[in-house]
């Protein structure tokens, strides 16, 4: 784009030092300011620096009040005083000189009037002194002076006083000269950012602007609109249209050549404009009248490469508006491939791809392999705007793997920011859990990642979900997996948790720790005097271990512990910790108030609160008529406790968790989550046997003209379950659906694009819809399972009740837009030792039995059904001992185990499977 | 919207500082010392943008000088990576083949000429030789 420049600028370093400077010897070497540079370039320590400064400013400081010194020489001083501030020295003696010289100065030393709107910022009490000067500026038939009074008031300006300058300023909406009429134009948007009230009579004259014959004035008028239209996109509906006629003048071409930037026409004015449009055309249907111009501009975007920073606002912006589907996917597209160019700041267009996911989470699925590129990227920021855009596709069944993906990133991530932002981040997706143990983990890396800096409300509203389950018997598995998984991190080495995860941990060890029945009170509590004991706990985590203990209250030998404790801290000198102490102090002495204070049956139910105290009328009137002060609210008393600190209600705030999600009535969704986040890592021992011992079939994409091309065709393997005449229609409607051509064409590609695209499945699942066809949408059926998903590839299952049948139905779905030339449908069997074999059993959950029919045609009756066995299901059989075998049946990347055994003439067999339908399916064939 | 604009040098030196919102003088040179180690420790290959606190450093590079933006996170970086360059070019007009001892020299200048170019954190001109006339005539005026 500007490399020309760039090389040009680049090539000349030599100019950049300071010896063979020309512009050096421009400057008369006894210049004060080029001594000052000089001097402080020659420098080497920052002690030096400041030495040198401190002379410089005494320097100035005694000439600026010198009534000899020359309006010449001040506007010098001036820019030297602007030097010294640069450096980071203050210089505010000279502010009130520098608004005299703009006062006295003559045109040419008024340039310092800049020094006015370097030095002071906006509510600074000098400025009023600028009024006048501003004033009698803008009067001038000098045009270089009134530019210079509109560029400082377009800068900063007393708000109360626009009233005495705003007149003149209209005046110069008329002005012959563009310059002027731009720079007024400007001044009544600063007007407008610091008093709109004041400058609400002449909108017409924004209008009016807006229409200028002149670009410039055009230009500078839609600051003000873009400011108005944010505020209220309703009210400017109207001037839609004049909106697109401009861009599509400036698209066109149509104005004066010195607009151009690197022949592009007024790039800058085309984003602005592009952001007043998205503004207007969002949710409404003005927004028909910008498609042709946006689709134009994305027209010129694709053919040139050197614009993508329109290509982005106008990606945007074809986003925000009403959508039009082609649009949409033209944009998407060319997006796509920009973020797959080499070059890094190209990239970054990814942040765009984020808007465009949001819209329609499927067209994500079309860039899956670009996003994965980027998730691997080495540059931490693309990684970082890629995981934002995976946040917003994250569903119920990629979550882990995003998770994954976000901890990784807050391992390495150092910037606090960043960590703040992202913590929150993973446990708002927490919302999504598929399991107890998913959740704890999590929330525990969140706690101890987040450390310190976390938002208080995260721990708040855990504690808030922990407390508030609704089914019980799940409520007591995720409390009792808590507890352990606190208990062993306390036995650990606790002193690196930070605090607000131990504050976290003494709550629900204090709170629950009683549902793990083989635990003693004592132990916990003696884990929990660990802590007091360390020299990292806050005074306030002491407290929510102090009042852990009160609730835990044990017998035996910890309760002299407890009293040792209580006894320790009665005396501390933080009153909240005191407090707490002597509570534990009384209530583990009497076991009975203890109950009744804190019942722990009763823990869910709300514990009614007299909280005007009416009980305690009685003391209170007796003491008032003993002479005692009366109560005085906090507010009224000067001291501050630090009471307010201390929240003894700490689950108020809630992150909208839904608990719900969290618990499992589903029994196939944690399992269906386990498969693809196992495929994700290889450090899964089955996953790594399956891929590295499969044939990898797989899609090399690879870039071209047109686009992505899918140049070796995606070969796909899945089940082919080929069964009774029950299911033979649904193997039809199979291919109904989209197997038109089969032909074998098997082509191995990488290893490393085979985890690719396993990290895609995992990432990307769940984002495309499932629906029955239509042949099957009036007969009633189970709910579509999808089996499994690789690559654009979708299979799924469910049941069907026909009239006379239940049927089987595997769909196989291409979720991509891409058209997909040939598939291949095979069944793989497996090679697998006995061992293996033996392993993989024990790791699978999904157990099925059924007894089926000896197969009796002469032979070793176990062998003739293993051999109909074997035809119809693809099967491999591992090992025969002598009364139970051992048989595997192994489909794609997902596998079925099969184990069988001859029992009273008949044979019992088991399936198992990591995917919750396949058993069911097999099994249904196998009868 | 634009935080700031800064000229700083591989010495971390500071050549030329403009804020958009106010930021104290004393934080001010600690944002900048931050500001320049990003851009430096960044490599070829990786992209000209940065994460910075709540906001994002866009920055570009001529020879031993880096112009560093700060920007909101809703600006397009790749934006103002072009207005950096037009920056800069429009500095190369004037200066005719721009070095940073004439940004030193001329801190004024290149100041009216910023002033031009940015005002209150938005892009208001980027006509090369609008930016320009302002300066020129005070120049010619200087000279005749």
């Amino acid at each position: 784009m500007s490399d020309v420049v760039e090389k040009t600028l680049t090539a000349l370093p030599s100019l950049l030092s300071l010896d063979s400077q020309p512009g050096s010897a421009k400057l008369s070497s006894n210049s004060k300011l080029g001594n000052l540079i000089r001097g402080i370039t020659e420098l080497t320590s920052k002690h030096e620096e400041e030495k040198l400064i401190q002379r410089e400013l005494l320097l100035i400081k005694e000439q600026v009040s010198s009534p000899n010194t020359t309006m010449r020489q001040m506007k010098e001083l001036m820019v030297r005083a602007i030097y010294c501030e640069m450096l980071g020295y203050g210089v505010s003696f000279s502010y009130i000189h520098a608004i005299k010289l703009a006062q006295q100065g003559n045109v040419l030393e008024k340039r310092v009037y800049l020094a006015v709107s370097l030095f002071l910022n906006e509510g600074h009490e000098l400025l009023l002194l600028l009024v006048n000067t501003v004033l009698k500026d803008l009067q001038s038939t000098n045009l270089i002076e009134v530019c210079m009074a509109l560029t400082v008031v377009s800068q900063m300006f007393p708000k109360d006083m626009i009233p005495a300058i705003l007149p003149l300023v209209e005046e110069k909406l008329n002005h012959p000269r563009e310059i002027i009429r731009r720079k007024a134009v400007l001044a009544l948007y600063k007007f407008y950012l610091i008093a709109p009230n004041q400058v609400q009579h002449i909108h017409n004259k924004f209008r009016k602007a807006l229409c200028d014959k002149d670009p410039g004035v055009m230009s500078a008028s839609l600051h003000i609109y873009l400011q108005l239209i944010q505020e209220n996109p309703e009210g400017y509906k109207d001037l839609a249209p004049s909106f697109v006629t401009i861009l599509k003048q400036v698209v066109g071409g149509k104005l004066p050549m010195d607009f151009n930037y690197h022949s592009v026409p007024a790039p800058w004015l085309q984003i602005h404009l592009l952001r007043i449009l998205s503004l207007l055309g969002k949710n409404d249907q003005t927004s028909e009248i910008m498609y042709e111009i946006l689709d134009e501009s994305l027209r010129r975007a694709e053919m040139n490469h050197n614009i993508t920073y329109i290509l982005y606002e106008c990606v945007k912006c074809i986003y925000t508006i009403h959508p039009k589907s082609g649009l949409l996917e033209k944009a998407a597209k060319c997006i796509g491939n920009f973020v797959l160019s080499p070059k890094i700041n190209l990239k970054y267009l990814l942040k765009a791809l984020t808007y465009v996911v949001q819209q329609d989470p499927k067209l994500a699925l079309q860039h899956q392999m670009t996003i994965i590129e980027c998730l691997d990227h080495s540059d931490l920021i693309i990684k970082r705007e890629t995981l934002e855009l995976l946040f917003r596709i994250t569903n119920d069944q990629n979550v882990t793997v995003i998770v994954e993906k976000m901890l990784d990133f807050l391992r390495i991530s150092e910037d606090d920011h960043t960590t703040i932002d992202l913590v929150g981040k993973v446990a708002e997706l927490a919302e999504y859990a598929p399991d107890n143990e998913w959740f704890i983990d999590t929330m525990n890396t969140v706690f101890s990642l987040g450390g310190d800096l976390l938002q208080p409300d995260i721990p708040n509203s855990f504690l808030k979900l922990l407390s508030e389950f609704d089914s019980v018997e799940e409520d007591k598995k995720l409390r009792l997996f808590a507890v352990n998984s606190y208990i062993s991190l306390l036995q650990g080495d606790s002193s690196k948790l930070p605090q607000r995860f131990l504050q976290v941990i003494c709550w629900v060890l204090g709170e629950y720790s009683h549902l793990r029945e083989d635990l003693e009170p004592g132990v916990v509590v003696r884990l929990l005097a660990k802590l007091l004991d360390m020299k990292s706990s806050s005074s306030e985590t002491k407290c929510w271990v102090l009042m852990a203990m009160t609730k835990l209250c044990p017998g035996g030998a910890a309760l002299a512990l407890v009293h040792d404790v209580s006894e320790t801290y009665s005396s501390s000198l933080d009153t909240m910790l005191r407090q707490r102490a002597q509570e534990l102090q009384i209530l583990s002495q009497d076991s009975e108030l203890q109950a009744k204070v804190l019942p722990r049956s009763a823990s869910m139910e709300p514990v009614e609160v007299d909280s005007s105290l009416s009980f305690l009328d009685g003391f209170v009137s007796e003491a008032l008529a003993a002479g005692a002060a009366p109560y005085k609210p906090p507010h009224q008393r000067q001291e501050e406790l630090s009471r307010s600190k201390l929240n003894l209600e700490p689950y108020g705030l809630s992150l909208p968790i839904s608990i719900s999600s969290c618990s499992i009535t589903d029994r196939q969704s944690p399992t269906l989550l386990s498969i693809s986040s196992g495929l994700s890592g290889d450090s899964t021992d089955f996953s790594h046997k399956g891929s590295t011992a499969l044939k990898l079939d797989g899609v090399k994409r690879l870039w071209g003209r047109d686009g992505y091309l899918a140049q070796k065709e995606q070969t796909e393997e899945a089940p082919r379950i080929e069964a009774a005449s029950a299911v033979r229609s649904a193997d039809q409607l199979g291919d109904n659906n989209a197997l038109n051509s089969q032909t074998p064409n098997p082509t191995p590609s990488p290893e490393c694009d085979q985890e690719k695209q396993q990290l895609a499945s995992s990432l990307f699942v769940g984002l495309a819809s499932q629906s029955t066809p239509a042949e099957l949408s009036a007969l009633s059926h189970s709910k579509v399972t999808l089996l499994f998903s690789k690559q654009n590839l979708d299979v799924s299952a469910c049941h069907v009740q026909k009239e006379d049948s239940v049927v089987l139905v595997v769909f196989i779905s291409n979720c991509s837009d891409s058209f997909l030339h040939q598939i291949r449908l095979q069944v793989d069997s497996e090679e697998l030792e006995t061992e293996e074999y033996g392993a993989m059993w024990l790791a699978f959950s999904h157990d099925t039995k059924q007894n089926l029919t000896l197969i009796h045609d002469g032979r070793d009756p176990l062998a003739a059904t293993l051999d109909v066995l074997k035809r119809k299901l693809q099967l491999h059989v591992v090992e025969i001992i002598v009364e139970a075998i051992v048989a595997c049946c192994l489909q794609q990347d997902q596998p079925c185990l099969m184990h069988c055994r001859m029992h009273a003439g008949m044979l019992a067999v088991w399936l198992r499977s990591p995917v919750p339908d396949l058993p069911d399916c097999l099994l249904y064939c196998c009868q | 919207m634009i935080k700031f604009v800064l000229m700083v040098n591989q010495q971390g030196q500071t050549r030329l500082s403009k804020y958009y919102e106010p930021v104290e003088l004393s934080k001010r040179a600690a944002l900048e010392a931050v500001a320049v180690r990003c851009c430096l420790s960044r490599g070829k290959h990786q992209c000209s943008f940065v994460e910075y606190k709540d906001f994002k450093l866009v920055y570009r590079q001529y020879a031993a000088l880096y112009v560093v933006v700060g920007v909101s996170d809703s600006e397009n970086e790749l934006s103002i990576y072009e207005l950096i360059q037009n920056f800069v070019e429009v500095l190369d007009k004037y200066f005719s083949r721009v070095s940073e001892l004439d940004i030193m020299f001329n801190l004024d200048s290149v100041h009216i000429i910023l002033d031009e170019m940015i005002q209150n954190g938005h892009i208001v001109e980027t006509n090369k030789s609008r930016i320009l006339a302002p300066l020129t005539a005070i120049d010619k005026m200087a000279d005749g």
